[in-house]
């Protein structure tokens, strides 16, 4: 597919990160980071620029967990689903999330400001139960009645 | 340099820092000033300390206090008294029994492990490339460029019998070997930092704490096998360890460690980092080498292993972060050295994560040939609550059970393997008697039937097929038979599939029908959890149009 459309955003991406087959998942990351997710006139535009299959691309992007196509909600919890949360009552943390939001894992509310999302182990073992709020914030030794707490910091 | 009469380590690693570590960081360095110590105490930011569970951990020299759990509001008392009146703040320390002011070395916790791969994590501070040096740091390095030939460095990893700390156990010098024998002008190093075992963080902490013990490893190896340039893999979900590893390859190019030209030996190397994006299957070296090629991450078929045609199909060595962090120690001290700590087949020693239901958690590096008991009641203080040990998760979705009988059993390549386990990457999950067998097989099979990439039939059809067996036995409608269908698929499953991933897939299920049968028996036969975990009420489900409709029943 060809694109007239001019990105500059995603051309510095592109010279920073080179043109070359391998670079493709270090772009797609670069450009994820700046537009929160992967929009699909910004892949044409990364297949023509680098010579890729736009089927390619799709392929990539469609495998790996971490790239999105879509817009992501205002706040993103991701409750940690780790053996080591796992023995520790995460199912139960996660089941007290999903009766305060009223929505299931890896649904988005209706007025689109929160999207819950199980996870593979965020790393923090020792703090288990865990969960992650926009990627940043991380609230360790949960119960199902303290992480409601915390969600209600994020109106 | 200036000289400080105290120094006050406060870990930041990942966990200490989610705990509220940077908050009392900052209320300390806010008292110090006002008390006018800022010429006489330094904060030192160093990485993980390993006791998670006690974070944010705070240790003072040199009289080696330890606080542990502190908050801001701590900071005042710790100045008033410790720094300026000489009298440790009892309520804040490490309580251990029968010592007054314990140090490191006396609590429990740390008293039996052994530290190699660990030296520098929660000692050093990790973005201070000086402070890597100052504790031998890129000795071994110097030492390999100005006096050792290529081959006489892989003689040296034969020497030490170091097994590879990715899961196998493959001997490290002998791969090593194999990409130095390759005539190929072009070679690569790869390291594997895509630690995807859920319940496992000894990777990250590596990268986090001591980020240049891999660099070191990672040039020492480029150099033994004639590689040009290498690579770390690492787990985009690890932002703070990609940033600690980016400046650490900044600072070791500036002092000349890193580049063309190395130390002016005429060895040119360079270390570029290459982000994984959230797929489990990329832990497997060749799917690895596909998603650092740009491509999904799907395995290859072997051979041609990576020794002969990896990374743009040349020759290329992967190893793990641990691997590659033990490799300047052995060079630095010697194979003899190294030979000295573990068994006769497991030299040296293993990084653990210790979690689950454990009195301390945390990082724990133990001489291989420990008993796991030793693990679970010397270094982790037992189970909380009054509950009793039922198992230990090791080797996490391709590993299986350690049960209450097998307490003795050594932790080394060999016995592990003998009852059916692996060494693994390092999880080291412990379960009490409220955990279901049967449920955390199920837990694991979910986890790979999701991370399955679908490339061969065996794990792509084949893992959910065993999922639904599970998943009918967890909800009160196993049937006879179930047992024997889930030991005959499990079987095909791990002969079949293409990679480690499918051939391992099973080894939760078949592990725990080994030592707990009778815990599947009573889920099939008498519809009762043991431990109360699963909710045996057949459910009824709905169809397409909301009507409630019953599981039929497969003979």
């Amino acid at each position: 597919m060809k694109t007239d459309k001019k990105m500059p955003q995603v051309d510095m991406i592109l010279r920073r990160e080179g043109l070359s087959r391998d670079s493709l998942i270090q772009v797609l990351h670069a450009v994820q980071e700046d537009m929160g997710y992967l929009p699909k006139d910004v892949l044409v535009y990364i297949s023509s620029k680098m010579n890729i299959p736009l089927s390619v691309i799709h392929g990539v992007v469609t495998f790996y967990n971490f790239f999105k196509t879509a817009k992501d909600a205002e706040h993103v919890i991701m409750v940690c689903m780790g053996t080591a949360c796992y023995v520790k009552n995460a199912a139960g943390v996660l089941k007290a999330i999903e009766e305060y939001l009223g929505i299931k894992a890896g649904e988005v509310t209706k007025d689109g400001k929160y999207s819950l999302r199980m996870v593979r182990c965020l790393g923090a073992c020792g703090m288990a139960p865990v969960i992650s709020v926009d990627g940043k914030d991380v609230y360790g030794r949960l119960t199902p009645e303290k992480v409601i707490e915390v969600l209600q910091k994020y109106k | 340099m200036k000289i400080f009469r105290t120094h006050a380590l406060v870990c930041s690693g990942a966990q200490c820092l989610s705990a509220g570590g940077n908050n009392f960081k900052d209320a300390l360095s806010a008292e110090i000033n006002s008390a006018g110590l800022q010429d006489e105490v330094q904060i030192v930011e160093t990485g993980c300390m390993g006791s998670c569970e006690m974070g944010p951990m705070m240790v003072v020299y040199p009289e080696g206090t330890v606080y542990i759990k502190l908050v801001p509001s701590d900071a005042a008392e710790i100045v008033k008294e410790h720094f300026l009146k000489g009298r440790p703040v009892k309520r804040l320390m490490w309580n251990a029994s029968g010592k007054e002011f314990p140090t490191l070395s006396e609590i429990p916790f740390f008293a039996k492990q052994t530290k190699l791969v660990l030296r520098n994590c929660g000692i050093i501070n990790p973005e201070n490339i000086e402070e890597y040096i100052a504790n031998d740091g890129y000795l071994a390095l110097g030492k390999v460029l100005t006096s050792m030939k290529p081959q006489e460095v892989v003689d040296e990893i034969k020497k030490s019998g170091l097994r590879g700390r990715g899961g196998a156990g493959f001997l490290t010098g002998l791969k090593w070997g194999y990409v130095a024998s390759q005539q190929s002008g072009d070679k690569y190093v790869i390291c594997n930092a895509d630690e995807g075992d859920p319940g496992a963080y000894m990777d990250r902490s590596v990268l986090e704490s001591d980020p240049h013990t891999l660099l070191e490893g990672m040039i020492i190896a480029g150099y033994a096998v004639g590689a040009i340039k290498g690579y770390i893999y690492v787990r985009a979900e690890y932002p703070l360890a990609v940033k600690r590893v980016a400046l650490a390859l900044k600072h070791a190019r500036a002092f000349g460690l890193l580049g063309s030209n190395i130390l002016n030996s005429g060895f040119s190397f360079d270390i570029a980092i290459r982000m994984g994006a959230g797929a489990f299957v990329c832990g497997e070296e060749t799917a690895l080498i596909n998603s650092i090629e740009g491509k999904r991450g799907e395995p290859r078929k072997k051979p041609p292993y990576p020794s002969t045609a990896g990374l743009f199909d040349k020759p290329t060595l992967i190893n793990n972060v641990e691997t590659f962090a033990n490799v300047p120690v052995i060079i630095h001290k010697g194979a003899q050295f190294f030979k000295k700590i573990g068994t006769a087949t497991s030299p040296g020693t293993k990084v653990f994560s210790l979690a689950g239901k454990v009195n301390t958690t945390g990082l724990i590096e133990v001489p291989l040939g420990i008993t796991l008991r030793e693990i679970v009641f010397d270094i982790g203080g037992g189970i909380p609550e009054g509950h009793s040990f039922k198992g230990a998760l090791i080797g996490g979705p391709s590993g299986g059970v350690v049960p209450a009988e097998h307490l003795d059993i050594a932790i080394d390549y060999e016995s592990l393997d003998s009852i059916g386990t692996i060494m693994g990457s390092g999880g080291l999950i412990i379960m009490d008697e409220t955990s279901c067998m049967v449920d955390i097989a199920k837990f694991f099979l979910k986890f790979t039937v999701e991370e399955s990439c679908g490339k061969c039939t065996p794990c792509r059809e084949g893992t959910p097929q065993m999922l639904k067996i599970l998943q009918r036995i967890t909800s009160g409608e196993g049937m006879p038979g179930d047992i024997e269908n889930l030991e005959r698929t499990g079987r095909i499953i791990s002969r079949t599939s293409l990679c480690g991933l499918g051939q391992s897939a099973s080894n939760p299920v078949l592990s725990t029908i080994r030592f707990f049968k009778n815990e599947y028996e009573s889920h099939i036969n008498e519809k009762k959890c043991p431990s109360s975990v699963c909710d045996m009420k057949p459910k009824a489900m709905e169809n397409k149009n909301g009507k409630k409709i019953r599981v039929r029943k497969i003979a």
